[in-house]
């Protein structure tokens, strides 16, 4: 198991934007809204790591952060989109401060995509996904030899109910560090 | 491998001609047993398919099973009725004896199956005798199939091959098996394995351990060999295995994140599309030398190709035109031509066995159908509707469709369904477990 992220997994309750408050199954156009939806800073424990993913129940927000940091490890992504809103811009040039200040450190950037594409589309949409998050970071200077990419396409949701406060979640990028466990 | 061998029952002609001979009124002129698979709505033909008569007093439970595989094929196909046991006049005690058709027209039966089994060592016998009732004549020649103990359920399928062929004038489909993608645990850390069953979901049987995921497998024609795309070494991988030993090696070794491989129609080469920055294009590999070569230079996404059954043509997906569209082009690549054009996502085409259509996924509206057009794009018909339908893969006859139907939620998952290319006849697949991406072989030889 590769040593991925310090940061812990945070569920809040989303009383208002749940499976059954978002407005039934239709395709977003815009599904991005659900993007301030961050859980910011506040919520960040100790430990945690990749591995507490996935046990939440359906309503929440998954988030976690580069080691040591509360600097978000991921962006997400309109429907069936690959551009990087001003907000991910905003996560991404974070991420390449603490990048630039941890000069050694390899890492991975994860394409995801929501469940409702298909399966094998999808991990196309991911790697372009990625793919843009690799291409800000590398115009912002970090080293192209530094950044992998996997597309995960709709395999790994970290959000599984069936509306779009869930979607919006796992339309996501998410920066891992492969290397440097000892951050 | 099993190898089933076939004879004909010289027995069957004299036995029908001198039960016929006993009623020459019966031999009147009138149209032959068949059903007309159309778009219409079909009453199912009723059929009488008394258990088959053990040869020996130690092949009665396989007599009776093998009886079983055969009514389950035919009635699962929707186009017949069976005419319970109970409701049965006639006995069939010995297959060669004369058939006493009014005993199986009082019951308002049209055809009549009669069949019997042997098992002798390691090895079972099965044979068969179809009949119009009203015309009180075989159908077709009586036929023996012989082959060893475990392979008892594909010689009933063989049978109810024959009866459907016979009765349809179209080809089985029931002697193949299913590539699909096996799935436990939860939703968002899923556990995929490759796996093969019957088609009916017998003889289910794991072939990966489920340490990476695997997508998407497509059976070789011969069903002897699997493609499918593997997570091994991290990035999504195209990998060649062999079903008999289960040994399989990565294809695109050198080229890193390839998946949606499929096989060319003669086997010997393989298409797949492999990502490259943004841009996702297709490109072929021959199996033996491993030669890659490129077939589109897109900037955006193209995906999901299915080989026309000459090998002559290529269907696939691309998002060329802003959303997932399919489009036609040569095998060799070079312009490729849109052929959808209705509302909403076109996506995974499969090229028909029999040439004449495309199968695909469609999303629209918030609902996934699978659904059927012509090549040319004309004719388009949804036959499924849900939250998430998906992967459709053909029968080898072309008639019926094979695809998977994901319930939503945190508890939901994948199963496999089938439905006939009329839309009609949706039926769930049974399986252990979860079960998704099914790839329906050719007719096993």
């Amino acid at each position: 198991m590769k040593i991925t992220t310090a940061g812990a997994l945070v569920a809040l309750s989303l009383l208002a934007a749940g499976c059954s408050g978002s407005g039934g199954a239709g395709y977003g156009d815009d599904g991005f809204g659900m993007g301030s939806g961050y859980a910011g800073g506040d919520g960040m424990g100790p430990g945690g790591g990749a591995g507490g993913f996935g046990a939440g129940g359906a309503d929440g927000i998954y988030q976690s952060y580069l080691p040591g940091t509360n600097i978000s490890d991921r962006v997400l992504f309109a429907v069936d989109q690959s551009t990087l809103s001003p907000e991910a811009i905003a996560i991404i040039d974070q991420q390449v401060a603490w990048l630039r200040q941890n000069p050694g450190l390899p890492i991975n950037i994860e394409g995801h995509a929501d469940e409702r594409g298909t399966r094998e589309y999808n991990i196309a949409l991911s790697a372009r996904r990625a793919a843009a998050v690799r291409n800000h970071m590398v115009a912002s200077g970090i080293p192209d030899s530094r950044i992998s990419t996997t597309p995960y396409g709709r395999e790994r949701p970290v959000a599984t109910c069936p509306s779009e406060s869930c979607w919006s979640q796992n339309r996501r990028a998410v920066t891992v560090v492969t290397g440097g466990a000892g951050v | 491998m099993v190898n089933t061998s076939r004879r004909t029952l010289l027995a069957g002609a004299a036995g029908a001609a001198a039960a016929v001979a006993l009623r020459p009124f019966a031999a009147v002129a009138q149209a032959p047993l068949r059903i007309e698979i159309t778009d219409g709505v079909i009453e199912p033909m009723p059929i009488a398919i008394p258990v088959f008569v053990p040869d020996t007093p130690e092949s009665a439970e396989l007599a009776r099973s093998v009886t079983q595989v055969v009514v389950q094929d035919l009635v699962n196909t929707g186009l017949f009725r069976e005419i319970p046991a109970s409701a049965h006049i006639g006995r069939i005690t010995n297959l060669d004896a004369p058939v006493q058709f009014s005993d199986w027209r009082a019951i308002n039966a049209q055809a009549l199956l009669t069949g019997a089994a042997r098992e002798s060592g390691g090895s079972v016998a099965v044979r068969f005798r179809l009949w119009d009732v009203a015309a009180q004549a075989p159908v077709g020649e009586g036929l023996q199939f012989d082959g060893p103990r475990d392979a008892w359920r594909r010689m009933g399928h063989k049978v109810a091959d024959a009866v459907y062929s016979r009765l349809t004038g179209e080809g089985g489909y029931f002697d193949s098996r299913v590539a699909y993608v096996a799935e436990s645990g939860p939703k968002s850390a899923r556990r995929k394995q490759l796996a093969v069953m019957d088609q009916d979901g017998a003889n289910p049987r794991v072939l990966t351990d489920g340490s990476n995921i695997v997508l998407a497998p497509r059976f070789s024609a011969s069903g002897q060999q699997i493609l499918y795309t593997s997570y091994q070494g991290g990035q999504p991988n195209v990998v060649l295995m062999d079903v008999a030993s289960g040994s399989s090696r990565i294809l695109n070794a050198i080229n890193g994140m390839a998946f949606a491989p499929r096989f060319a129609p003669d086997g010997r080469r393989a298409i797949y599309s492999a990502s490259q920055g943004s841009a996702t294009n297709l490109f072929t590999i021959d199996l033996g030398s491993g030669a890659i070569s490129q077939l589109t230079r897109s900037a955006t996404i193209d995906t999901a190709p299915s080989y026309s059954p000459d090998g002559s043509q290529i269907v696939f997906e691309s998002d060329r035109g802003g959303t997932q569209q399919l489009y036609v082009m040569s095998a060799g690549g070079g312009d490729a031509r849109r052929i959808s054009f209705g509302e909403g996502r076109y996506a995974t085409p499969v090229w028909s066995p029999r040439g004449d259509l495309v199968a695909f996924t469609k999303m629209v509206g918030g609902r996934f159908h699978i659904g059927v057009m012509r090549l040319d794009g004309s004719g388009e018909k949804l036959l499924t509707a849900s939250y998430l339908d998906e992967g459709p893969t053909w029968a080898p006859n072309g008639r019926v469709i094979m695809f998977y139907r994901e319930s939503p939620g945190e508890t939901g998952g994948p199963q496999l369904h089938s439905v006939d290319v009329t839309g009609r006849n949706l039926r769930q697949i049974p399986t252990q477990g979860f079960a998704s991406d099914p790839s329906w072989s050719g007719l096993l030889s």
